[in-house]
C-alpha cells in the first residue's frame, strides 16, 4: 500500500477575476524529489500555500500526507514542514529559542525537544551559534536555520517555496548538500519550487507551470531527451536579416531570445561551419549549447524563464502591491 | 553528520498540547518585551511624566476646588489604567509585527488550535502590562496613595483584567491588519477617545448629558472605575470630594456596583476574544 505523498486534483484560487491556479493536477510518491519550476507569478507559492493550509482552495482537492488539506487541516499540519521564501523567524529570540518554540507548539515529547535540536542545528552547521539572536545572522544563515526548523518535528512531507532564492553560490551549495543528505537520513517527502533551472536538475520530476497551469511533468533528463536539438544562439548586425536568412536557406525557425538570435538544430557543432559559409551575412559571435531544463522550458512554454519574468507586467504589479 | 535520525512524532491534538502551545506564545511575548529595553523604558517614562508633570501642572489650577486632596491623587488610578492600555495595545500590536516579518505563519501552520494562540498572545500582552502597572503600583507613596497590601492586591487584579480585555481588543483589530502604520492608525482612533471617555483624566461627574452617555457606552469606563473606587476607598476623603472625583459608573441613576463592572470587562473581554479567534481561523 503506498499512498502518494501528494495527490492533487484539479486545483484552482482565484483572487477576484485573477486566476492564479488554474486546475492543476499531480501526484507525488513517498520519499520523492518534486520540483515546481516556473517563472515569478506563474502560481508556484499559491499553490504551495495551498497544500500548506494557509490558503483556501477556490476549487479541487489536495490531499497531503493522506489528509485533505480543507477538512483535516491539523493532521495535515502535523505532517508537513515549510521553508518559506521570507524569513518567518523572531530576530529577537536566539537560534535555539526559536527552535524550542517550534518544538513547543508542535507539542513533541519534552525527552525529544534536546538532542532532536542539537541534531538538526548541527546538520545546518549552525550549532555553535544556537545562543546567538537571530536578527545577527546572515540570510544563509537564516534559511539554514529555518530549513532545520522544518525538519525538527521529523514531517513526513517538507515543502521549500524557493529555499535558495537570494542566497550566494556557496550557501545555494550547501543548502542543497543538507536536501540531499536528508533524503538519505530521513524518509521524507520534498516538494519545492524553484526559478534556478540548474537547481530544479536535482530534482527526481519537475513539473513547469506557466500561467497557473502545468504544462508538463516528468524527470529532468525526459525532458531534456524530449527537447533532442541543440540551441544555437548567434549575434548579428541586422537581427531581423538572420531571423529571414535561416528561415529562406535553412528552413529554421529562430527568435530573438536574451537579446541573441536563437534556434533549434540537431547536431549544432556540425552545423556552425555550414551557418558561417552559407548565411550571407556576417556573424559576430555564436553559441552552441547541449539541451538544458531553460530550453525545455522555452520549448513548452516559447519563451525563456527570464523572459517569461521580465515580459509580465504582473510581477511589477505584484511587487508594487508588496510595498 | 549524524546519520541516525532522532524519531520525533508530532502528536495527536490534545488539550495538553494546546496548552503547551498557549504557554509557549506567552512565554516568547514576555522574552520578547524584557529584549526590548527602549519598549520597557519609553513605557515606564510616560505615566511619570503624566503624573508629575501634567500631575502638578493641572493640580496647581485646581488645588482650590478640592480641598485636602492630591490632585496627582485622582489622576494616579487613571494613570494606573493609561499605562496598562498602551502596553496592552503595544502588545497586540506585535501581531501585526509578526504577520509582516512573517512569524505568524510559523504559528498558524502549527497543528494547534487558533484559540490557544491568540489565548496566548492576550495573556502575555496583559502580564506585560500588569508588570508595567507593577512600576506605577510603586509610586502609590509619592502621591499619597498609601502601600495597603489589599489595595495593592486588589488594583493588580484589575490591572490584569483591564489588561486582558484590551489586548483582546488590540488582537482583534490586528486580526486584518497587513502593517504597522494601519495598526496604529485605527488604534489611535480607537483609542484616544476610549481613554478621555473613561475618567482616566477627569472626573465623570456633572459632565453635559450627551458627554455622560458616552462614558457610560466606552467600555474603558467600567476598567477604571473599579480601580479609582479601590483608591479612594483606602483613603481619607471629605464626602463631597468624593462625590465630586469618585462618581461611580450609573445607569438610568442606578450606581453600579463594582463586581458588575468588573464582571462587564470581563464579558467584553471573553466575547472579543472570540471573534479574534474566529477571525485566525479563517484561512485567507
Amino acid at each position: 500500500m503506498s499512498t502518494a505523498a501528494v495527490a492533487v486534483q484539479g486545483l484552482r484560487k482565484s483572487y477576484g477575476k485573477v486566476e492564479a491556479v488554474k486546475g492543476v493536477d499531480f501526484e507525488v510518491a513517498p520519499g520523492e524529489v518534486f520540483g515546481f519550476l516556473g517563472p515569478n507569478g506563474a502560481g508556484k507559492t499559491t499553490t504551495i500555500s495551498m497544500l500548506c493550509t494557509l490558503v483556501n482552495p477556490t476549487g479541487g482537492s489536495a490531499l497531503v500526507a493522506g489528509h485533505d488539506v480543507v477538512t483535516e487541516r491539523d493532521e495535515v499540519r502535523r505532517n508537513i514542514g515549510l521553508v518559506f521564501q521570507d524569513p518567518t523567524l523572531d530576530g529577537y529570540l536566539s537560534a535555539e529559542q526559536n527552535l524550542m518554540f517550534h518544538a513547543e507548539l508542535y507539542g513533541l515529547p519534552k525527552s525529544t525537544v534536546g538532542p532532536r535540536i542539537r541534531q538538526v542545528m548541527e546538520m545546518v552547521a549552525l550549532w555553535d551559534r544556537k545562543d546567538a539572536k537571530v536578527s545577527t545572522f546572515s540570510g544563509g544563515m537564516k534559511r539554514r536555520l529555518e530549513i532545520a526548523r522544518g525538519l525538527l518535528h521529523s514531517p513526513r512531507v517538507l515543502f521549500l517555496d524557493e529555499p535558495t532564492v537570494g542566497l550566494d553560490p556557496q550557501t545555494r551549495a550547501a543548502i542543497w548538500g543538507y536536501i540531499n543528505d536528508l533524503r538519505r537520513s530521513e524518509d521524507i517527502t520534498i516538494f519545492m519550487t524553484t526559478h534556478y533551472m540548474d537547481e530544479a536538475e536535482y530534482c527526481g520530476r519537475i513539473a513547469i507551470i506557466d500561467h497557473g497551469e502545468i504544462v508538463v511533468i516528468d524527470s529532468p533528463e525526459a525532458l531534456k531527451a524530449s527537447v533532442g536539438e541543440d540551441r544555437v544562439q548567434i549575434q548579428t548586425g541586422d537581427d531581423e536579416a538572420a531571423i529571414a536568412a535561416l528561415r529562406d536557406r535553412f528552413g529554421l525557425e529562430a527568435a530573438v531570445r536574451e537579446g541573441q538570435v536563437t534556434f533549434a538544430v540537431a547536431s549544432g557543432e556540425q552545423f556552425v561551419p555550414r551557418l558561417f559559409a552559407e548565411l550571407g551575412m556576417p556573424i559576430k559571435a555564436v553559441s552552441v549549447s547541449r539541451p538544458s531544463l531553460d530550453d525545455v522550458f522555452m520549448s513548452y512554454t516559447g519563451s525563456t524563464i527570464r523572459d517569461a519574468e521580465s515580459g509580465s507586467g504582473n510581477a511589477w504589479m505584484r511587487a508594487m502591491a508588496r510595498r | 553528520m549524524t546519520s541516525d535520525a532522532i524519531a520525533v512524532r508530532v502528536p495527536r491534538r490534545s488539550a495538553a498540547h494546546d496548552l503547551r502551545a498557549l504557554k509557549v506564545v506567552l512565554h516568547r511575548e514576555m522574552l520578547r518585551f524584557l529584549n526590548d529595553r527602549t519598549r520597557m523604558v519609553s513605557m515606564l517614562i510616560q505615566p511619570v511624566l503624566w503624573l508629575f508633570v501634567m500631575g502638578t501642572g493641572l493640580g496647581t489650577l485646581v488645588s482650590g476646588a478640592i480641598p485636602g486632596l492630591d490632585f496627582r491623587t485622582f489622576m494616579y488610578p487613571g494613570m494606573i489604567s493609561m499605562t496598562v492600555i498602551m502596553t496592552a495595545m503595544f502588545s497586540a500590536g506585535s501581531i501585526v509585527w509578526d504577520r509582516e516579518f512573517g512569524f505568524l505563519r510559523e504559528m498558524l501552520v502549527a497543528p494547534v488550535s487558533r484559540t490557544a494562540i491568540v489565548v496566548g498572545k492576550c495573556l502575555g500582552g496583559a502580564v506585560v502590562a500588569t508588570g508595567q502597572g507593577i512600576v506605577i503600583l510603586a509610586l502609590a507613596g509619592a502621591v499619597g496613595v498609601p502601600y495597603d497590601p489589599v489595595l495593592m492586591l486588589t488594583l493588580l487584579g484589575e490591572m490584569f483584567l483591564a489588561a486582558f480585555t484590551i489586548t483582546a481588543f488590540g488582537v482583534m483589530l490586528a486580526a486584518r491588519m497587513k502593517n504597522m502604520q494601519s495598526f496604529f492608525g485605527v488604534m489611535q482612533m480607537a483609542i484616544m477617545p476610549m481613554m478621555f471617555l473613561s475618567g482616566a483624566m477627569f472626573p465623570l461627574a456633572n459632565l453635559p448629558s450627551w458627554l455622560h452617555v458616552l462614558t457610560t457606552v466606552n467600555p474603558l469606563t467600567y476598567a477604571v472605575d473599579p480601580m479609582r473606587q479601590a483608591v479612594f476607598g483606602s483613603l481619607d476623603v471629605a464626602p463631597q470630594v468624593n462625590a465630586m472625583l469618585n462618581p461611580g459608573v450609573s445607569w438610568f441613576g442606578a450606581k453600579l456596583s463594582i463586581g458588575l463592572e468588573l464582571g462587564l470587562v470581563a464579558a467584553i473581554g471573553v466575547v472579543l476574544l472570540g471573534v479574534a479567534v474566529a477571525q485566525f481561523r479563517r484561512a485567507e
